[in-house]
């Protein structure tokens, strides 16, 4: 029984919670037996909350007795949440030893609506150090394991989130993608992973990486889950200047009107500059196969073309560096987190600190940060890099002139083994040659399961991006097409998920 | 460290020009912080007004304060500048203990309100235009006491105490440009300047502009140039320079100490110096090692502030009458010399007279009162006169009892002495203190009496016809009355009783 709630969607463990075939407390039980079976081999958990689970899936099952309709379409259902995102009942290390065992004060937005939808928040989850790593190598705590093959990185920075959903430790995971940290993880375990438009889901509570950048989203097994959970967590909130005050595109609507199969009218862009040479053979096989999915749903495809992408890794790694040399000045040791008693004057106490505390990407990246906003040196890279985002975006607005949404894979290749690209930066920050031009432009994409390569057996992903607030549309096709693709395999691409084997 | 060389002023000027440049920070009294909801109020308890924005928790956010911008704004506007349609904020990166990002948000390169100027009066009736080149929203930094050490520095100190209650309190920084041709009266426009700057912003309403608590901070900048040269010297830049005095003893001494340093062939530093209120002194703040880089750039956290032209018109409707402009109506109406002005003006009373006028007492009365007896009470107390425990409405009530006969001036003060010892209002004051004049005849009568029987030989004197004599039996009787009588009514009826 336990194991059979683990396997299905949040969706239908929702239903059945609501009909009260099954209570929130056992959901929740459930897949904390499954977290103590098995994440000693996935370490997708830095911190499990199992006292407060349970007692908020108690608080839901009592409303539900008593005869109140669900707080939200997700309500009891359990979740996993990325340590970057504040929780006054769990610690908030974002990675980080500088903040190990931090207790915030104060809930982050998406926490506190999560809490409201009577969401039950399981514990917090890996990521590499303040979101700065491709593969959850860089976390201060040890590396998450890929849950198709534990010898391979679940890929980063969100790599716990993923990891929690693809091992059946979570049917629901929150994760945060700055440059495609959400969406590039997604891709190696075969799972659902959103970035919405910026300023679409409160920053307010999450620890920043780059703040222009940075965007919190829903991470799930299924198109419909994802959306369900993008409509909780979405919206306008006036603890964020840079929150949007529109509606939430209504994704579940799109969603469910994507699984009935037709995109007769819906133009696909594939992007000519993120295609071919450098993408792993199985990586590129997949993509082809569904465009030809895409194109038998009735879409049209067409290719369109964004020449400054090309020029999105180097600008991404000149704003992100700047932003987070001034964003994580604050962790100084003078009012929370680690303090390194070394040395007589606050300044030698905060380089003490600052030494021990920060693992070697983040310094390499404050350091980068800071040259590039030196006086002298400021015009030249933070400047320019501003003018190419400029760019992408136009390239972005005439890419969506032609087409609805735009498609390429998420990432290069496969999940890779652990170890494999620790030491050599440059390769590590190519994974994320395909996610980046969408935090640059502040836009949506999602990466929706394509398949397993053929000479590896592991899970590629489909990233289709979407313009700003465009959403729906984006969520239409991520389903129309995850409809196709289970019908193709007569199965859901979840149950194909090996067994976690140590 | 030798004490520098100080050149006598007037030989200053004969042979150097001054050029002046003032930077003047005023926080904002608005209800909350610049970028959160905490309170602004002076004198809290340590760290009770901070909240995870301005503590700079990690995850935490900034939202502008709409009234602060609109106070900003309204300076500006005063400020004769123009308002910027579009603007962000940038952050100024150093590390120091009582900054909790370890970034200042400040409107570095994109200010609200630029080129403007203040048209400022000098004692002798001279207007100088101070040209006015920006006026930029920031937000205060938290404060640092440093125990232990001899110096109150950072450096040196034990162990440092931090209160986070000010940061994030908004701040405008109000920047002129240079001030040349000044000479001689340097000191004196500097001040004027400061205070003209003072009066426009209490008008408007929007600080309390108090330098003793440092809601208005004035840094000081100064060059010397060899006279008639042209060619601008190396300036300094004087902080905590905290009253009106010392914004002009703070520049005399710097003109003296250029000199100096110029006359001995030497080059001014260019450096921050800290002003010494003790001995109108200024001292050299550490000299960095190397020149600070704040890596300014756009603020990521917000999004920018763009006034609408209408907002910026709406707001320049809601401008005061200017302080000058009114000060010089006030003039006209209360028909003052420019002394009789002056000194209501110096005594801080310009505004507790007026609202005493406006509460319908006439203004030679209402002026009598605060610059001498209530001057001499805040004296006493050590308050300021706006301190002092009565209000406008009060006083103006005392003088009307004083003008419909009700209290004679004596009675007056022990009333409004009465209201500062906070027995309440002045006709409870009269009531429980029993303070009427007394205008009963027949208690009258039988005192004056009295006061004749007392006194038998000045008795004689008045029915001789010596009515001058009179004035021996009045003091008798008004003590008797413990002054409560009316006087007047006293000598008539003495005059009466003796038949004379």
């Amino acid at each position: 029984m336990s194991d059979d709630l683990t396997r299905l969607s949040a969706a239908e463990l929702a239903e059945k919670i609501h009909v009260r075939e099954v209570s929130a407390v056992e959901a929740a039980q459930a897949h904390l037996d499954r977290i103590a079976a098995v994440d000693g081999d996935v370490h997708a958990f830095l911190h499990v909350g199992a006292e407060a689970a349970l007692a908020s899936a108690t608080l839901v099952d009592e409303s539900l007795a008593a005869g109140t309709a669900p707080a939200s379409a997700l309500a009891g259902v359990p979740l996993a949440l990325k340590d970057v995102l504040t929780t006054t009942d769990m610690p908030t290390t974002v990675g980080s030893k500088i903040l190990e065992g931090w207790r915030p004060p104060y809930d982050a937005t998406v926490t506190s609506k999560l809490r409201a939808a009577g969401i039950t928040i399981l514990g917090k989850t890996n990521m590499d150090e303040f979101a700065m790593g491709s593969s959850t190598e860089y976390s201060a705590y040890g590396p998450t394991r890929n849950p198709w093959d534990l010898d391979r990185i679940p890929g980063g920075s969100g790599g716990g989130s993923a990891a929690a959903l693809a091992a059946f430790e979570a049917p629901l995971a929150i994760g945060t993608d700055t440059g495609g940290s959400i969406r590039q993880p997604a891709a190696m375990t075969g799972t659902v992973g959103v970035k919405p438009t910026y300023g679409g889901v409160s920053r307010y509570g999450l620890v920043a990486c780059a703040s222009s950048l940075d965007q919190a989203g829903p991470c799930a097994r299924t198109v419909l889950d994802a959306a369900l959970l993008h409509e909780i967590i979405g919206g306008h909130d006036p603890m964020d200047s840079t929150s949007i005050d529109a509606p939430v595109p209504a994704v579940v609507e799109a969603a469910r009107l994507g699984a009935k199969g037709d995109l007769s009218g819906v133009r696909v862009g594939v992007v000519r500059e993120l295609t071919g040479e450098g993408y792993q053979a199985g990586v590129q096989e997949n993509f082809d196969a569904a465009l030809r999915e895409l194109e038998k749903l009735g879409a049209e495809v067409v290719e369109v073309s964004a020449p400054h992408f090309q020029y999105g890794l180097a600008a991404y790694y000149l704003i992100l560096p700047s932003e987070v040399s001034s964003n994580l000045a604050r962790f100084d040791a003078m009012r929370y987190g680690l303090r390194v008693d070394k040395g007589a004057s606050a300044e030698e106490v905060m380089a003490a600190t600052r030494e021990a505390g920060f693992g070697p990407e983040v310094k390499r990246r404050i350091i980068l940060g800071t040259y590039a906003l030196s006086s002298g040196y400021y015009d030249a890279y933070y400047g320019q890099a501003q003018k190419v985002r400029t760019l992408i975006g136009r390239d972005f607005a005439a890419a969506f002139a032609q087409a609805d949404v735009l498609v390429s894979p998420t990432a290069p290749t496969t999940a890779f083994p652990i170890g494999d690209k620790v030491d050599d930066p440059l390769a590590m920050y190519l994974n994320d040659l395909a996610t980046i031009p969408t935090n640059l432009a502040g836009t949506a994409a999602m990466s929706v399961p394509s398949g397993v390569a053929a000479e590896d057996g592991l899970p590629t992903g489909l990233q289709i991006m979407a313009p700003a607030l465009g959403e729906a549309v984006m969520y239409r096709v991520g389903a129309a097409y995850e409809a196709a693709r289970d019908a193709a395999d007569g199965s859901p691409f979840a149950s194909r998920t090996p067994e976690v084997k140590p | 460290m030798t004490a520098p060389t100080l050149v006598d002023f007037d030989d200053v000027v004969d042979r150097y020009d001054p050029t002046l440049g003032l930077e003047v920070h005023v926080e904002l009294s608005t209800n909350t912080k610049m970028f959160c909801g905490c309170p602004t109020t002076f004198g809290a308890e340590p760290n009770t007004q901070v909240c995870p924005t301005c503590l700079g928790l990690p995850g935490s956010l900034p939202v502008v304060n709409r009234a602060a911008v609109e106070a900003a704004i309204r300076i500006g506007l005063a400020l004769n500048c123009s308002i910027a349609p579009w603007g962000r904020f940038a952050r100024k990166n150093y590390f120091y203990p009582d900054m909790p990002k370890n970034f200042q948000t400040s409107q570095y390169d994109e200010p609200i309100a630029v080129d403007g100027h203040l048209d400022v009066t000098l004692e002798d009736g001279t207007s100088v235009r101070v040209e006015i080149e920006r006026a930029h929203m920031e937000e205060d930094t938290g404060k640092s006491l440093h125990v232990g050490g001899a110096t109150g520095r950072i450096h040196g100190a034990e162990y440092s105490l931090l209160d986070y209650n000010r940061a994030g309190v908004p701040l405008i920084e109000i920047v002129t440009k240079m001030i040349p041709g000044t000479g001689a009266r340097a000191p004196e426009v500097a001040r004027a300047y400061v205070t003209a700057l003072r009066d426009l912003i209490r008008s408007l309403g929007v600080s309390d502009v108090r330098m003793d608590q440092g809601s208005m901070r004035c840094d000081v900048n100064l060059s010397l140039s060899p006279k008639g040269s042209g060619i601008l010297g190396t300036r300094s830049e004087t902080k905590n320079v905290n009253s009106l005095r010392s914004v002009e003893r703070a520049v005399r001494y710097e003109m003296s100490r250029h000199a100096g340093v110029l006359d001995a062939g030497e080059k001014v530093v260019q450096e921050t110096r800290h002003f010494q209120e003790d001995t109108a002194t200024t001292r050299s703040g550490r000299i960095k090692e190397t020149s600070e880089d704040y890596r300014y750039f756009p603020e990521p956290d917000l999004v920018p502030i763009a006034p609408s032209a209408e907002w910026v018109e709406e707001l320049r409707g809601t401008l005061p009458e200017l302080p000058w402009e009114r000060r010089a109506r006030i003039q006209q109406e209360w028909q003052l010399s420019d002394a009789e002005l002056r000194d209501l003006v110096n005594a801080d009373a310009l505004d507790l007279v007026a609202a005493t006028v406006d509460a319908g007492a006439p203004s030679g009365d209402a002026r009598s009162w605060w610059v001498s007896y209530l001057s001499q009470q805040a004296n006493t107390r050590g308050v300021a006169l706006d301190a002092l425990p009565i209000t406008p409405a009060q006083l103006a009530r005392v003088i009307e009892l004083v003008t419909t006969g009700e209290l004679n001036n004596k009675l007056a003060r022990q009333v409004v002495d009465g209201v500062l010892e906070g027995e309440g209002e002045p006709d409870e004051v009269v009531a429980s203190r029993g303070l009427a004049v007394v205008s009963d005849d027949g208690a009258l009568i039988a005192a004056v009496d009295e006061a004749l029987a007392a006194q038998p030989d000045v008795a004689e004197k008045i029915r001789g016809g010596k009515v001058a004599a009179a004035g021996a039996i009045v003091g008798a009787v008004m003590k008797a009355t413990k002054g409560q009588a009316d006087a007047k009514r006293v000598r008539e009826l003495i005059i009466e009783r003796c038949g004379a």
